[in-house]
């Protein structure tokens, strides 16, 4: 059970390997699409590596919904509890 | 009067440089690029051939992460050649609606391709990575070219196996004289070496077996020539019509005179014996660029150290020159690059554009007796082009029966 924080923590990890975005700019209120510009293929990927990560399954019809940081911490969450 | 089509920019990355001029300086010394791979796979799969030869600079080192992670290393290798031809045309303003791209490769994506297969059988198909599409895609590199180069006239994709890289530049050509475009970013790429690609040339006995001295296993026109060493890289070239060149104050390295593409419908791997479709393209290609076969001083062969494919080769050249073969200067460059298949027309073109432009040959290593059924006369050390008009050749020929010759004039 990771804290929404080391969510945080972790998903930037994995925006910035993927992307090269600073882990800094992966900020709750931030759009993955607006704000961060990553494309439904780097999504993906990042969707993917989060799975492995936190030990969640996302479903593809799930990703969608995410569409800022903050949503994707709190599925993580909520998945892992 | 067709427009004339000229070369500004050239790019490579190769066994023997990681650049033009590196590479270029190594051509002229003669050094080998062939090395013992010390990857775990060629002990984990016991392969019987254990050497290649490796491109000097890593282009994922030259790459940032986040570009290099999203590439195939053939993608890679392509996007770090057009990158340096790109600069070294020095075009600044340009019309990207009227700059396109032929940029070729051979295989593919292959190392994505058998990676994402992997990945598949052992971990499921939820950890397939979504680039993996666009990343195997043998049109990735021109792709990738394109979208850097923000060319926009079209971005094509010759694939004739080891003719590709040639065949680009003769698109290339047909692209600038239709006038679909003023300024064409040819080449061609390849990273096959990897297992399996290894395992299946080897299974048609198409590469050399020396493993215990790699330096000297390509050995174009050698007797003891036994079969052709896996190289890896890109090269990349700038075509441009003239007036577009001359308006912009370009410093122009020769005439990309014309070109000859042909098949032989004979074969799916083995050369016609006769070289009768090489002997077509060469015919086809003088005639295209209005040279006479006495205009030739220099042909860089596509001679790949095959015990088969040699010969035909030298008959092609007979039959298309006439006497005259006796007084062309034939570098087989091969010997130190290996054969970077798709990519080998467009970095030997390189070879041979600047050959024309410095008048110095590179040359061919490792040949200690020639095979007496090739007489022809093998640059072996350095050796100048003479002054005045000159014409040079640069032949490429691929499994399928694919052949491929470029001419070059000093502008």
């Amino acid at each position: 059970m990771a804290s929404n924080e080391e969510i945080l923590a972790g998903l930037a990890e994995i925006v910035n390997e993927e992307t090269g975005l600073a882990p800094e700019a992966v900020e709750l209120d931030k759009s993955f699409t607006d704000d961060l510009d990553i494309d439904s293929i780097s999504m993906m990927t990042i969707v993917v590596n989060a799975e492995e990560k936190f030990g969640v399954r996302i479903p593809d019809e799930e990703v969608k919904n995410l569409k800022t940081v903050g949503d994707a911490v709190d599925f993580i969450a909520k998945a892992q509890a | 009067m067709a427009r004339k089509v000229v070369i500004t920019g050239l790019g490579a990355t190769t066994p023997i440089g990681g650049d033009v001029p590196t590479t270029w300086q190594n051509a002229l010394k003669g050094v080998s690029g062939a090395r013992t791979l010390d990857d775990e796979w060629v002990a984990r799969y016991e392969l019987p051939v254990t050497f290649a030869c490796r491109a000097s600079n890593r282009p994922d080192e030259v790459l940032t992460r986040v570009e290099a992670k999203r590439m195939d290393p053939s993608t890679q290798f392509a996007v770090v050649a057009a990158r340096e031809a790109w600069k070294d045309s020095g075009i600044e303003d340009i019309d990207h609606d009227r700059l396109a791209v032929a940029f070729a490769t051979g295989i593919g994506g292959v190392w994505t391709l058998l990676d994402a297969w992997d990945t598949l059988r052992d971990r499921g198909p939820r950890r397939v990575l979504p680039m993996t599409v666009p990343m195997l895609m043998p049109n990735g590199p021109a792709a990738a070219v394109s979208m850097d180069l923000g060319a926009r006239a079209g971005a094509h994709t010759p694939v004739s196996a080891c003719a590709s890289g040639t065949e680009a530049m003769s698109m290339g050509i047909e692209l600038i004289r239709a006038g679909k475009a003023d300024v064409v970013m040819t080449g061609g790429a390849e990273a096959a070496i990897h297992p399996m690609p290894l395992a299946a040339f080897n299974a048609m006995q198409a590469l050399s077996k020396r493993n215990d001295d790699p330096e000297h296993a390509s050995r174009p026109y050698d007797t003891a020539r036994d079969g052709f060493v896996m190289g890896e890289g890109a090269g990349a070239l700038v075509l441009e019509a003239e007036e577009h060149a001359l308006a912009r104050g370009a410093r122009i390295y020769a005439e990309l005179a014309g070109s000859g593409v042909t098949a032989d419908a004979y074969h799916i791997t083995a050369p016609d014996p006769e070289g009768l479709g090489a002997t077509r393209a060469l015919k086809a290609a003088l005639f295209d660029a209005r040279a006479q076969a006495t205009d030739v001083v220099h042909v860089n062969a596509h001679a790949t150290s095959t015990p088969v494919g040699d010969k035909p080769e030298y008959t092609a050249l007979k039959a298309a020159l006439g006497s005259h073969v006796d007084n062309v200067a034939v570098s087989a460059t091969k010997s130190q690059t290996g054969h970077l298949l798709g990519a080998s027309g467009a970095v030997e073109s390189v070879l041979t554009v600047l050959a024309v432009y410095e008048r110095k040959m590179p040359v061919t290593i490792n040949l200690e007796n020639q095979d007496p059924d090739i007489p022809l006369d093998v640059v072996t050390s350095a050796r100048d082009l003479p002054g005045g008009d000159i014409v040079a050749l640069n032949n490429s020929f691929g499994f399928g029966g694919h052949n491929a010759v470029v001419v070059f004039r000093n502008v």
